[in-house]
């Protein structure tokens, strides 16, 4: 039999249910399993031990008493450390807010404590979800389950690799420019950004407010959607929130993709893809044409200078969003002579090379007399390629790419190179721009045995359709390959 | 010597008195412990986010149609970004190149005469928190610490931005208070100056008189009272005016006015100030105003101070008088209305309305003169069954008891006697008492009437009407 914390949330739910394994059990086996790799990586900025704890007792408390209150009920989760957690610390991986406690839970979180799951921690990110690596994390870097020597991509690098290394059973994280989708790739699990709207950000620390978007990562697409739906819906504390009902996915998990339209992005290939990744990419495209779907290639120009237009929207976005990080209310306090000093002297010390590099980046494009030139351009660009996509979904349901152009890289090896870096994020990044929803699922390895992603993106509120791809080509994939640093883990329990 | 002529513009900003704040469910109240009405989107959490208080938008549009301003089917809020520890996101939400309302217009009246001044836009913010500086004399240069208050931070604010339209520091002033009174009449803020509820800058710059080009303009700030904002004005008016013929010339800044000094001084220069990197906020919704929701507010926009000023002045009311009735308290134009139906001359009840009944329900706050009511005392006035000093003393009865004009008047036994017989008998019996006094009239010294007057009014206890009194005695004197 599998540890426990291997298992999927859909297999652990019905262990609960039928009372082979409590609450109490799935939390020992995370616990257990990041106590074996915790230490080499460092998934994980805070683990809430005595609120796990307390969380998981109620769970089966309730659940003895029939009042389980479904699916994510006793399963134990992470979160990235930028959604807001009543008296739980909340870092951004950054020095500026190192110990600070927030005082009210975000609307994610607090749906989640409603539902019943069980919150093991808050994992490690990229500062403030800027970055692709989880290098950029004041605390030390994550490491890649797969090769501890390698990334696990970023900036949800910590939700992803708690995910793939089983001290959670699956864990929610943020997207602002791939931020889920590429760590999830580079980890081997599923990783999906809703339609921008359809998940409150309230509580989520900004990044860059026109493209975060809230979502899971997790073993299987079927436990994404369920992550999904258990958070999804209308907030009113968030006036960016979707009014309307939320996609009912779940009835399409099984159709199928017979004369679905699949438009592979003629754009997200060739030059700096690694070949394994697009062969990956064109086999199971080939699978999906043979299973029924109608495969063309399509073009969307704008894909090409997407990410120029969004490497200056979110820095302004950032200079703006960070301004609040003064040391006059909460978080790092560094003193000077005059409040000024003192703000000053604050946010230098408290922020890392990267937000720093964002925030002057974006106060420059957004100054007097480059405004036009940087931020009012970038937005002209936002707008064709949001014009481009609605035209191309007049002739596919779906748009399929690479996740990531590279499997994961060793660390260090673009630290001292941010363009390559932001590179990195070019197949992620179009997503954000237009606020469509995107899923990659893991559909195989590459020669170093490192996992390969496969992105399905799909029209706004297009959910159902992009979750009847994701779980064709899940199925197609067969992926059910494990971490040798698990295999080596297992022989010691 | 060249004649200048002085351009000004007035900046207002107005708190709004909605239940809650701009962008979260605070309350919106004043004088309360410091950092009492807070929460994590007013103080600036990580993480909290802004929803726009609908309340609010309904009084910005409310505002912009009573100045006669044209509503944007779709405006939009941006973030103004300045450092300040009393500014929790260090960014201010705004609006800047989308205000809420545009090209408008408020009737304005000097002595007498209308004025036009335009009105460029009004838009919508948040107000920032308040930094109580400690020590040093609380200025912010020399304090030794600062406390920070945010029951302020995101009060719905309005900004109301003039054309440069007004010519003199009376005219600023004028515009101003008709301001303040028409705020005060759609009701959306307590409009009170020394509260800061309600608070005016100046723009101020001056031209040689028939110049096309405008002068340097130098923005005040920091006036408490329409006296201040008009004594400002007109300090900075002279200052400009004494450097430009000293040959020198009027640097662009803001200046503060000191009111103890009766002058103003530079602030220090903010650098960089004019670069607030203004950009579309990103977690709010363009606004729509639909245009049935503009036309139901319109309709049901209360008479403003303007167009009341007209109407009184249009039943015989003098202009000065019609302006401080058309911006005093409802309560008592309701009074003059009801007593101007009951027959009362429109320009006498305004006086008696402005002036005593004004002053005696500051003094004495009640509810219980009607304006028939005062109808009736001014129609006793008016009959000669009460002196002006007497009817006065009625009024404050009146106020306080709520009885009629003649009941009080009988009551406190101050109703005139105008019983012809009554004053014959009692001058008859004085001049008899007083043949000394008598013979020195008719010799020829007329001033002695008013000593017989005297003791005519204090034998009829005072209550004779003394023009009838003064009448018989020079008649029997005579005889
Ligand atoms: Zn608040």
């Amino acid at each position: 039999m599998a540890d426990l914390a291997d298992l999927t949330v859909a297999t652990a739910g019905e262990r609960l249910a039928t009372g082979e394994a409590s609450a109490a059990d799935l939390l020992d086996a995370v616990i257990r399993r990041a106590s074996l790799t915790e230490a080499e990586l460092h998934c994980y900025v805070t683990i809430d031990h005595d609120g796990a704890r307390r969380a998981a007792e109620e769970s089966d408390h309730r659940r003895s008493r029939s009042e389980s209150r479904g699916p994510l009920d006793g399963i134990p989760l992470a979160l990235k450390d930028n959604f807001c957690t009543r008296g739980l610390e909340t870092t951004c991986s950054s020095q500026i807010l190192s110990g600070y406690r927030p005082p009210y839970d975000s609307t994610v979180v607090a749906r989640l404590r409603d539902g019943g799951a069980v919150i093991v921690g808050k994992t490690n990110l990229d500062e403030f979800a800027m970055g692709s690596s989880t290098e950029n994390s004041a605390f030390g870097p994550t490491r890649n389950p797969w090769n501890p020597e390698r990334v696990p991509g970023g900036s949800s690098g910590g939700s992803a690799a708690a995910v793939a290394a089983g001290s959670a059973l699956a864990a929610f994280g943020s997207d602002t420019g791939g931020s889920i989708r590429q760590p999830a790739a580079l980890c081997g699990v599923v990783g999906f950004k809703p339609t921008y709207g359809l998940v409150s950000r309230f509580g989520l620390v900004a990044f860059s407010s026109s493209f975060d978007q809230i979502g899971p990562l997790a073993r299987s697409v079927a436990d994404a959607l369920t992550l999904f739906e258990a958070v999804a819906g209308h907030d009113p504390l968030d006036a960016t929130s979707y009014p309307g009902t939320v996609p009912e996915a779940r009835p399409s998990l099984e159709t199928g993709v017979k004369d679905v339209r699949i438009g592979l992005v003629r754009e997200l290939s060739g030059e700096g893809y690694e070949p394994a990744v697009t062969a990956a990419t064109n086999d199971m495209v080939a699978q999906l044409e043979a299973s029924g779907a109608i495969v063309s290639e399509v073009s969307l120009p704008s894909f090409a200078i997407a990410l120029s237009a969004y490497y200056l929207i979110a820095p302004a976005e950032v200079s703006a969003n960070l301004a609040r990080f003064d040391g006059v209310r909460y978080g790092l306090r560094v003193t000077g002579e005059t409040v000024e000093e003192m703000m000053a002297r604050t946010r230098a010390e408290g922020f890392g090379p990267e937000a720093t590099r964002r925030i002057l980046l974006g106060t420059y494009a957004l100054s007097a007399g480059y405004y036009d030139a940087f931020y009012g351009q970038a937005q002209r660009v936002r707008t064709k390629l949001i014009n481009e996509l609605a035209n191309v979904f007049e002739q596919v349901d779906v748009l399929v790419s690479p996740a990531s152009p590279t499997t994961a890289f060793e660390l260090g090896a673009k630290t001292q190179d941010p363009l390559a870096m932001y590179l990195t994020d070019v197949c992620t990044i179009p997503a954000n721009l237009a606020g469509t929803p995107a899923i990659s699922i893991p559909v195989g390895l590459d020669a170093d045995g490192l996992p390969i992603g496969f992105q399905v993106m799909g029209p706004a509120l297009g959910e159902a359709r992009l979750f009847q791809v994701a779980a064709e080509v899940e199925r197609l994939a067969t992926f059910d390959h494990r971490p040798e640093i698990l295999a080596a883990a297992g022989d010691r329990l | 010597m060249t004649d200048w002529e002085p351009v000004v513009g007035i900046e207002v900003h107005v708190e709004l008195k909605t239940a809650s704040k701009m962008f979260c469910g605070c309350a919106v109240s004043f004088g309360e412990d410091p950092n009492t009405n807070i929460c994590p989107v007013c103080l600036g959490l990580p993480g909290a986010l802004p929803v726009a208080n609908a309340a609010a938008l309904e009084s910005i549009v409310r505002i912009g149609l009573a100045l006669h301003c044209q509503i944007a089917p779709q405006s939009v809020f941006h973030r103004k970004n300045y450092f300040y520890a009393d500014l929790p996101k260090n960014f201010q939400v705004s609006q800047f190149d989308s205000p809420v309302a545009i090209n408008g217009w408020l009737d304005i009246n000097l002595d007498g005469t209308s004025n036009r001044v335009g009105i460029e836009r009004a838009h919508m913010e948040e107000d920032t928190g308040k930094s109580l500086h400690q020590g040093g004399g609380g200025r912010i240069h020399s304090a030794t610490s600062t406390r920070l208050d945010f029951n302020r931070s995101g009060v719905p604010l309005v900004e109301i931005v003039s054309r440069p339209d007004l010519r003199s520091a009376a005219e600023a002033r004028a515009y101003a208070q008709d301001l303040r009174a028409l705020i005060a009449e759609l009701d959306v803020s307590d409009a009170r100056m020394e509260e800061g509820s309600i608070r005016f800058d100046a723009n101020v710059s001056v031209r040689p008189v028939g110049a096309g080009e405008l002068g340097t303009k130098v923005e005040i700030k920091n006036m408490n009272s329409f006296r201040s904002l008009e004594r400002a004005v007109a300090s900075e008016i002279e200052r400009q005016i004494a450097l430009l013929e000293g040959g020198s010339r009027v640097i662009q800044e803001t200046r503060h006015w000191d009111e103890e000094a009766g002058s103003t001084r530079s602030m220090r220069t903010k650098e960089g100030s004019s670069d607030y990197r203004y950009f579309t906020e990103p977690d709010l919704l363009p606004l729509v105003f639909a245009a049935d929701t503009v036309d139901r507010l319109h309709s049901d926009l209360p008479e403003l101070p303007a167009d009341r000023r007209s109407r009184f002045e249009g039943m015989g009311v003098a202009a000065g008088t019609a302006r401080v009735l058309a911006m005093t308290d409802p309560e008592l134009r309701r009074i003059f209305t009801e007593a101007v139906a009951a027959g009362s001359d429109p320009m006498t009840t305004a006086i008696w309305v402005t002036g005593e009944l004004t002053a005696v329900l500051r003094k004495t706050p009640s509810s219980k003169v009607a304006g028939v009511g005062l109808a009736g005392l001014l129609a006793m006035v008016k009959e000669g069954k009460l002196s002006s000093s007497a009817a006065k003393e009625v009024l404050t009865e009146m106020v306080a008891s709520g009885d009629e004009a003649s009941v009080v008047a009988e009551r406190l036994d101050l109703l005139l006697v105008s019983d012809t017989n009554a004053i014959e008998a009692a001058v008859t019996e004085v001049l008899a008492a007083q043949p000394h006094a008598v013979a020195r009239y008719r010799s020829g010294e007329e001033k002695v009437i008013g000593f017989l007057v005297g003791l005519v009014m204090r034998s009829t206890g005072g209550k004779a009407d003394p023009k009838l009194v003064n009448e018989t005695l020079r008649r029997q004197l005579v005889g």
